[in-house]
């Protein structure tokens, strides 16, 4: 046995250097799990309009195209004023890389937002204008919003690989199930935004898309702290537990509404919005999740030295634990 | 332009922690004063790397039980040699040493020279100083989305200050949590291997003022090579506990441009045991992502046209 070592004393806490983290805390504040939210608001809202555009709805394409593109601005504004140099925020249009998941989202926001805004821009025409216009206006209009419903998923879907594309082991871990959970709060969000905003009479494909979102959601986000290993902790720390289960409850709780009460407008208004805070509260509790995780270098110690015992004890001669690494 | 790969072997048994290392950076690169803080940790108050701490000397005071027993037999045989050597010389040596006499004044020798292995107390220090690892796969550089970190032609890691707009996404990918970002300023800062002086066929700053040579600076091959040597130097003299750290380019990121002898386990000095590149599962990653893609587009057509 190597001098100073006792594997089974030294195992029964985490070793490290006084405590401190390994990992340095995200330096993202509350902008961040904002943006996941709105994002996903904006891609579900312009899948709703496009989609309602094409089945005569014109309530619920209104609301749709308007929200995608209020809530893609919201997302605008956060993510620059996230920046540490904020007036730089057009570097991130420099260079095209594929192994960066911020530089690949760039580029479909960049892809997502024109048609969004044109699609929108055409809901504030006038309706009498309308008649007056020549009859490619409508048609560019509806390419407009088809071509944002078209990069929608991507949108709602690549901010769960930004998150997993980090040593943050709370997200990383759970880079199977965070884009799930994230394009089911998407749907959730914009499900319930379409409930609120849309006469039940025409809400229909709102309703369902939200209540298929939060069904997603939930189940997602269940099997996401059942896979993890000892990271699902950071899941359970309180903050991030509360959030949790907030967004489970009023999640439940609006998609009930959404299945059980069709015809009433206020319990669908009631039922939108709970399924819309469920959405953010998700959002915010897998961010809370990831920053808790990168605060105790437990996280980070215990699964990759667990991995080294394991490749010790499969490949090379039991190397005692502590004793000299194989020299290469 | 290809001058072939450079970069640092740190060789902790050598550290005596004097943090010549961590002046000389801050002093040549101009890195800022970031908070005369007492953390209340041993001789550390640097705490780790960050930002405004390109190099960080780390120390551990920790409890070592010593093998007693071989302590003994090693002070026995020195002295068997002392006195083969004194029978050798008779006449001269002896006849110099006189019984000695206490005169009541101070010692002048070392603390602990002159004892035996039975007073020394169960305690040891391990010092080490920490440096950005200049990965082979870099997890900050793979997820800038500026162009800002960029690989040099000397191999290393280097972020543009005039391109970076502090989008903080490396900070999040470090696997060491070495890079950060600085608050008064916005942008994300870490070691450079001193890249002007490198261009100027200099050695960066901390190896320059090391005065042990624990910090060593090279050609990467030369210096894995030396490494090996001082390794297995170190076990044949009855250091078992040394061992390489980020040398391997067969670990999750192909080896650091900046690797460690450590006198003990890696997390002990507030390094990870088995780090990973966060990009080595983005192939994956993306294929969840198109998948829960696909889920949403069927979701929006079943809720339109799902037919009720």
């Amino acid at each position: 046995m190597a001098v100073g070592e006792t594997p089974a004393a030294a195992r029964e806490t985490t070793r490290s250097y006084y405590g401190r983290p390994v990992l340095k805390a995200p330096v993202w504040d509350w902008k961040i799990p904002a943006y996941l939210f709105t994002g996903g608001l904006s891609a579900g809202s312009a899948l709703l309009g496009a989609g309602a555009d094409l089945t005569g709805r014109p309530a619920l394409r209104r609301a749709g195209r308007i929200s995608a593109l209020a809530s893609l601005g919201v997302s605008g504004c956060l993510l620059v004023a996230d920046l540490g140099r904020p007036e730089r925020f057009h570097h991130m249009l420099r260079v095209a890389k594929p192994t960066s998941p911020m530089s690949v989202g760039s580029w479909i926001l960049t892809a997502y937002a024109p048609g969004t805004g044109v699609a929108a821009m055409a809901e504030l025409v006038p309706a009498g204008l309308w008649s007056r216009l020549p009859p490619w206006v409508r048609w560019g209009a509806r390419a407009a919003g088809l071509s944002s419903a078209t990069v929608a998923p991507a949108v709602a879907s690549y901010s769960a690989v930004l998150l997993s594309q980090t040593a943050v082991p709370a997200w990383h871990e759970a880079h199977r199930q965070l884009p799930f959970v994230f394009t089911g709060s998407a749907a959730a969000g914009a499900g319930g935004l379409g409930m609120v905003c849309v006469p039940v009479g025409e809400a229909g494909p709102a309703r369902v898309l939200g209540a298929t979102g939060a069904v997603v959601e939930l189940v997602s986000s269940r099997v996401l702290e059942r896979r993890l290993g000892l990271v699902r902790e950071a899941y359970r720390a309180p903050r991030a537990r509360r959030l949790r289960a907030s967004s489970g409850i009023v999640t439940a709780v609006g998609l009930a509404g959404a299945v059980l009460a069709r015809r009433s407008r206020v319990a669908a208004i009631a039922s939108g919005l709970a399924m819309v805070a469920g959405s953010v509260l998700e959002r915010f509790a897998v961010f809370e999740a990831g920053v808790v995780s990168t605060k105790d270098p437990k996280y980070v110690v215990e699964p990759q030295r667990r991995r080294l015992d394991e490749t010790a004890a499969v490949g090379s001669p039991p190397a005692s634990e502590g004793g000299p690494a194989p020299i290469s | 332009m290809d001058q072939g790969r450079v970069g640092f072997f740190t060789d902790t048994s050598v550290c005596i922690g004097c943090k010549a290392c961590e002046v000389a950076c801050k002093e040549w690169n101009n890195v800022p004063e970031d908070g005369l803080d007492l953390l209340g940790m041993s001789y550390d108050n640097t705490g780790g790397l960050g930002a405004n701490s390109w190099r960080h000397v780390a120390f551990i005071e920790r409890e070592v039980s010593l093998d007693r027993e071989a302590f003994r037999e090693r002070e026995a045989s020195v002295e068997r040699e002392a006195a083969l050597e004194r029978e050798g010389s008779v006449g001269h040596a002896a006849s110099l040493e006189r019984e000695r006499v206490d005169l009541g004044l101070p010692a002048f020798e070392l603390p602990g020279a002159a004892t035996g292995g039975e007073t020394r107390s169960d305690f040891g220090w391990l010092m080490s100083s920490d440096v950005c690892k200049h990965c082979t796969h870099a997890g900050c550089l793979d997820v800038c989305p500026t162009g800002a970190l960029f690989r040099t032609e000397f191999g290393t890691v280097v972020v543009q200050p005039d391109i970076c707009n502090g989008c903080g996404y490396c900070v999040s990918a470090c696997p060491y949590g070495v890079i950060d970002r600085r608050e008064d300023d916005g942008r994300a800062w870490k070691c450079t291997l001193c890249y002007d002086r490198l261009g100027d066929g200099l050695e960066p700053a901390c190896a320059k003022a090391c005065p042990t040579d624990s910090i060593q600076f090279g050609p990467l091959d030369e210096l894995r090579e030396r490494a090996e040597r001082r390794v297995a130097d170190l076990r044949d003299e009855g250091v078992t506990q040394a061992r390489l750290y980020g040398h391997d380019p067969r670990d999750g990121v192909g080896g650091d441009g900046a690797f460690f002898l450590l006198l003990d386990v890696p997390e002990v000095y507030g390094l990870p045991p088995d780090p990973v590149v966060p990009t080595r599962e983005l192939p994956s990653m993306w294929r969840y992502a198109g998948l829960a893609a696909s889920a949403l587009l069927a979701a929006a057509v079943n809720a339109f046209w799902g037919g009720r």
